[in-house]
């Protein structure tokens, strides 16, 4: 299958590793992987944040960008769910029907990565190794508006040498948000120190999720606190053997 | 805080709250208890996913033709011996209760299921005209003698605790004694007050929480039985309601009396529901007044995407299950409307011009827990976007909307976002120890008042991608 990854623009920033986790990954797995250097954001910030019109510009160039791909992945729940849910109802109240159908056309090819190997691919060993304690947050976009249900803990269950140790609350939300964290900081710090103790009290190593959005907040939490803990995306625990560490 | 208008931007009323640990400690008890019973009494139901359509459908069928049901519904109460009245807004609704209440010569009169009165700020009008407003149901009349305000849609005491009620109740309940702390003791004491009000009062105002058009008949769903009494022992009834609460036929309250009592105090069947149509001579009050309240809502009505808010049957699973309602409780949000929906609803009512309740979109993460429990399917977090827009639009040029103009110019082609990612490694130098940024300036101090936040690495991933294609990995 020709990939097309999307990388997402916090991944392409700040957490270049799991980009290159997800292309080891899925080249592992026989795939063939494309990155269109153009691509950018997918304008989640700017529609969630109120600024429909500047979103509109990239959901646009999302398309252009995307349109003649066979299938679209990306390490992330919350930007898949942007392009599958909320896409349509942003053209929708930008009154673009021209944008609604191509959108509409397009979403059922876009995929989040442990869904795409899970789900599309059929896949839930992917051969990896990684020799720690892991507890998994499931994220709210991930879970409420893709419905990726398990498919994240399955892929993480046949991790060899991986303990992987129950989270309590993990469907609470960590209060990260997107601008939420620095708009509402004081709720959204309160929401962060009920998922840290959490996190803690599992014992583990790192915190995993499908998102690094989320784990930027929760990881910034883990590092104020100087709790040793840390966190590391799906993506480079999937990719780590015994030849190669990731993460 | 009275009535639908926040005093304060959320953001800062919030602050104020997440910092009371006993109030902390009852919210999170609560809520997590009532999460459980509800997945509990909601899993018991195969067929729940087929309610919440039939739910949402039904709602929508009567929005759609909401001015033909409501004439249909006035037609149905006058032929049934009861009175009708429109209000266009809070002020139009109190003045007829008011003048019902004068035309009898009352100074006293009692009340149940108070949230629409609330939202009118009733009492205060009464009691401006000498007319004591006396709240019955049990949770509210905690939250009316301690002079506080509700601070959650069905259990609106749910910030006081044992001790803060027994110290209130030996104050203020007449000729009690020393009461303890005991549930029981507490509940027996405000029981013998409300019965002799029940049995000496001679008008009462209730809220509404189905009328039916088809038969002209009204609908309170309810717990404590106090309800009941308020609306068959006094010789006259004015029942306010707001005009999304009209169902067009009998048939259609079946899908609401499973989804209501699942969704709001996870029971299978509340213990009172009273069904009432217009008035049966020598049976309950003798006088029936029913006051169709507007007050903003056919302009919700009007907007395609924020009417869905108009569903709401009002049964508070979306306050339960948030985590910024377990963090903040109820007052944080200035309404009568708390938690989720308060945040979608109370904005729409009041328009985007008002400084402090067009925060209340923003009081959300978009986590999606309150889309999940509504019993009729009402999409919170989309139409907290929605209106998120509705604000900016509202609020034109500022230096927040700059930045996103900015970040967006940088958005727009590969080639400029990889720039603005070297700028950004340079820009952060100062900021940067260990790896780690402790300090931001401006608007994004917010992060980093209580994280860290991970530096910009030195490469990039396109940058990364970039060498490897050339053959250099």
């Amino acid at each position: 299958m020709q990939i097309d990854l999307f990388i997402t623009c916090i991944n392409d920033a700040m957490f270049p590793r799991t980009g290159q986790a997800t292309v080891r990954l899925l080249e592992r797995l026989g795939q063939t992987v494309r990155f269109n250097a153009n691509q950018t954001c997918c304008g989640q910030m700017h529609l969630n944040t109120g600024y429909r019109d500047d979103a509109l510009k990239l959901i646009r160039k999302f398309v252009d960008d995307y349109r003649d791909s066979e299938v679209v992945v990306m390490p992330s729940g919350s930007c898949a769910a942007m392009v599958r849910e909320l896409y349509p109802e942003a053209a929708k109240w930008g009154g673009d029907q021209d944008l609604l159908r191509e959108v509409e056309e397009l979403a059922p090819r876009v995929f989040e990565l442990s869904e795409f190997l899970v789900n599309k691919l059929g896949i839930d060993d992917v051969g990896a190794y990684y020799p720690h304690r892991v507890t998994y947050h499931p994220t709210c976009h991930a879970m409420r508006v893709l419905r990726v249900g398990d498919a994240p803990l399955k892929l993480l269950r046949n991790v060899r040498g991986m303990t992987l140790l129950e989270l309590e609350g993990s469907e609470e939300c960590c209060g990260f948000g997107g601008t939420f964290s620095v708009k509402n900081p004081d709720v959204s710090a309160a929401m962060l120190a009920d998922k840290t103790r959490h996190i803690l009290d599992t014992g583990a190593e790192v915190c995993t999720a499908g998102d690094n959005s989320c784990l930027l907040h929760i990881g910034g939490g883990l590092h104020r606190l100087r709790s040793g803990a840390g966190t590391v995306h799906l993506a480079e625990i999937l990719a780590s053997t015994e030849g190669e560490v990731f993460a | 805080m009275s009535g639908l208008h926040p005093a304060k931007p959320f953001p800062e009323a919030a602050r104020d709250k997440v910092n009371q640990p006993q109030l902390r400690a009852n919210l999170r008890k609560v809520t997590h208890t009532i999460r459980e019973k509800r997945l509990r009494a909601v899993g018991e139901l195969p067929h729940w996913e087929e309610l919440r359509v039939l739910g949402e459908a039904t709602k929508d069928a009567s929005l759609a033709n909401l001015s033909d049901r409501l004439l249909q519904l006035e037609a149905s109460v006058k032929a049934r011996g009861g009175q009708v009245h429109w209000a266009r807004d809070a002020a139009e609704a109190r003045e007829i209760v008011v003048r019902i209440a004068q035309a009898h010569q009352v100074d006293e009169l009692i009340k149940v299921k108070s949230i629409t009165s609330d939202e009118i700020e009733l009492n205060a009008a009464l009691q401006e005209r000498g007319i004591h407003a006396i709240e019955t149901d049990l949770a509210e009349l905690i939250v009316q003698l301690s002079h506080d305000t509700p601070s959650h849609i069905l259990v609106p005491a749910i910030h006081r605790n044992r001790a803060e009620i027994q110290a209130l109740f030996n104050r203020e309940l007449p000729g009690e004694g020393s009461l303890s702390d005991s549930p029981a003791e507490l509940a027996g004491a405000a029981r013998r007050y409300l019965r002799h009000k029940f049995l000496t009062t001679k008008m009462a105002v209730s809220g509404v929480n189905f009328a039916v058009a088809e038969t002209g008949t009204v609908c309170v769903v309810e717990s404590e039985g106090n309800g009941r009494m308020c609306l068959t022992l006094p010789e006259v009834l004015v029942s306010i309601m707001g005009v999304e609460k009209v169902l067009e036929k009998w048939e259609d309250l079946a899908v609401f009396m499973e989804l209501l009592p699942r969704s709001s105090t996870a029971e299978r069947m509340n213990p009172y529901t009273s069904f009432w149509s217009g008035v049966t001579p020598g049976d309950g009050p003798q006088e029936f007044h029913l006051i169709l309240l507007d007050n903003g809502r056919t302009e919700v009505l009007a907007d395609a995407t924020g009417r869905q808010t108009l569903r709401c049957i009002r049964c508070s699973a979306c306050l339960n299950v948030c985590p910024v309602y377990e963090r903040t409780g109820g007052h944080a949000y200035g309404s009568v409307y708390p938690g989720p929906i308060g945040a979608i609803l109370t904005p729409q009512l009041l328009g985007m011009a008002d400084k402090n309740a067009n925060t209340l979109p923003g009081a959300s993460s978009l986590c999606g827990a309150c889309f999940d429990a509504c019993p009729v399917r009402i999409n919170i977090p989309q139409v907290l976007i929605y209106l998120r827009g509705e604000v900016t639009a509202e609020k034109g040029v500022t230096a927040e909307a700059l930045a996103m103009k900015t970040v967006g110019y940088a958005m727009s082609s590969g080639w400029r976002f990889e720039g603005a990612l070297k700028l950004a490694r340079v820009g952060q130098g100062p900021l940067v120890k260990g790896g780690e940024i402790t300090s931001l300036p401006g608007l994004l101090g917010g992060w980093t008042q209580s994280r860290d936040l991970k530096a910009v690495p030195p490469q990039s991933f396109r940058e990364w991608w970039k060498e490897r294609e050339q053959g250099s990995e």
